[in-house]
């Protein structure tokens, strides 16, 4: 952990350390990717389901969406709605990067999939430095692409093994995932008061609309605070 | 069923990454656009905390998650990593389960 805050810490980071940032940053989402694997399994996916979607989607936050909305019940459409919303993000991470990176043909489709959290942020980290930055980029994601996939495997197959995932208090950690999720973007109070009122808006809905809608109906609520907090300035 | 969402879900997150490196740059300059990114992802994981943890289908209901999600807190204040926030949850509310102290 020491390396990842040298690399980040200088614009003109060495390739060494921007490689072991990548490593270690890999690993910590691959330790993420086993809750996640079993965490799908245990909301009623296949193993083999758990593993496309750590192939294909590769957004941590969408995937995690997408398995607790179906598994509470809220149907395909708003697991899948509720997934796109969440992955709504990595297109702007897109539109930052799009000009550091500069990539043409096959490898921006493959750098597509590469755009999450964890690429993006080590990545614009590098700005002054253009080579640094796409070597951060592409190490960052490759990194966590690789490990993220073998961590869903595991957990996956780890969960599908147990018979019951109540007794082992797996649907416990489903909500655990998503306060680990949430925490680190609770930065001021506008986003804490956008936290409680999305929580509230979703239970009071909760009697009263299909499982996967009030979820939907809370980020009304980004909507209302985007345009408040405009008004404000 | 399962399988569609999958399906569908990923190619739809796949073209917003996608997308992203085609749109012109002055988008990001809309401060509009920023903030609603920016508090997205917090209303709706918000949401999902408080219906993973209360819900029952339709119906609202206090059990072990609520302990688990409570010790899963207190980990993040003590700065755990992902994983540990997770177990911690897990175990918590296995413990009170098999305990009888919780359902």
């Amino acid at each position: 952990m020491a390396d990842e805050r040298d690399a980040q810490g200088s614009a003109a980071a060495t390739p060494r350390s921007v490689h072991a940032t990548a490593l270690s940053i890999g690993l910590a989402t691959g330790a993420y990717g086993l809750s996640f694997g079993a965490i799908a399994v245990a909301s009623g996916l296949s193993a083999w389901q758990a593993q496309s979607l750590s192939i294909l989607m590769f957004t941590g936050a969408s995937q995690f969406a997408l398995v607790g909305v179906l598994g509470a019940g809220g149907g395909a459409v708003a697991a899948v709605l509720t997934a796109w919303l969440l992955g709504a993000r990595n297109g702007l991470y897109a539109l930052s990067l799009a000009p550091i990176l500069q990539l043409r043909g096959w490898r921006r489709l493959v750098g597509a999939q590469l755009t999450i959290d964890e690429s993006a942020a080590t990545a614009l980290t590098h700005t002054s430095h253009a080579v640094t930055a796409r070597r951060a980029f592409w190490s960052t994601g490759l990194s966590v692409y690789v490990l993220w996939n073998i961590g869903t495997a595991a957990g996956a197959l780890g969960a599908a093994a147990l018979d019951d995932p109540a007794t082992l208090g797996l649907d416990a950690a489903i909500p655990a995932g998503f306060v680990a999720l949430l925490w680190p973007r609770l930065v001021d109070r506008t986003t804490r008061a956008v936290a409680v009122a999305g929580a509230a808006v979703a239970l009071l809905l909760t009697p009263v609309l299909r499982p996967g809608l009030p979820v939907l109906a809370a980020g009304l609520v980004a909507l209302v605070a985007a345009w408040l907090t405009g008004r404000s300035r | 069923m399962i399988w569609a969402a999958v399906l569908l879900g990923s190619l739809g997150t796949y073209v917003e990454k996608l997308v992203g490196f085609f749109l012109p740059r002055s988008l990001l300059e809309r401060a509009a656009v920023r903030r609603v990114a920016g508090l997205l992802p917090v209303a709706l994981l918000a949401a999902l905390v408080a219906v993973q943890t209360f819900a029952v289908g339709q119906t609202l209901v206090v059990d072990a998650r609520l302990a688990g999600l409570l010790a899963a807190i207190v980990a993040l204040l003590l700065r755990a990593p992902f994983i540990v926030v997770v177990l911690v949850a897990a175990v918590v509310a296995a413990v009170l389960r098999a305990a009888g102290l919780a359902t």
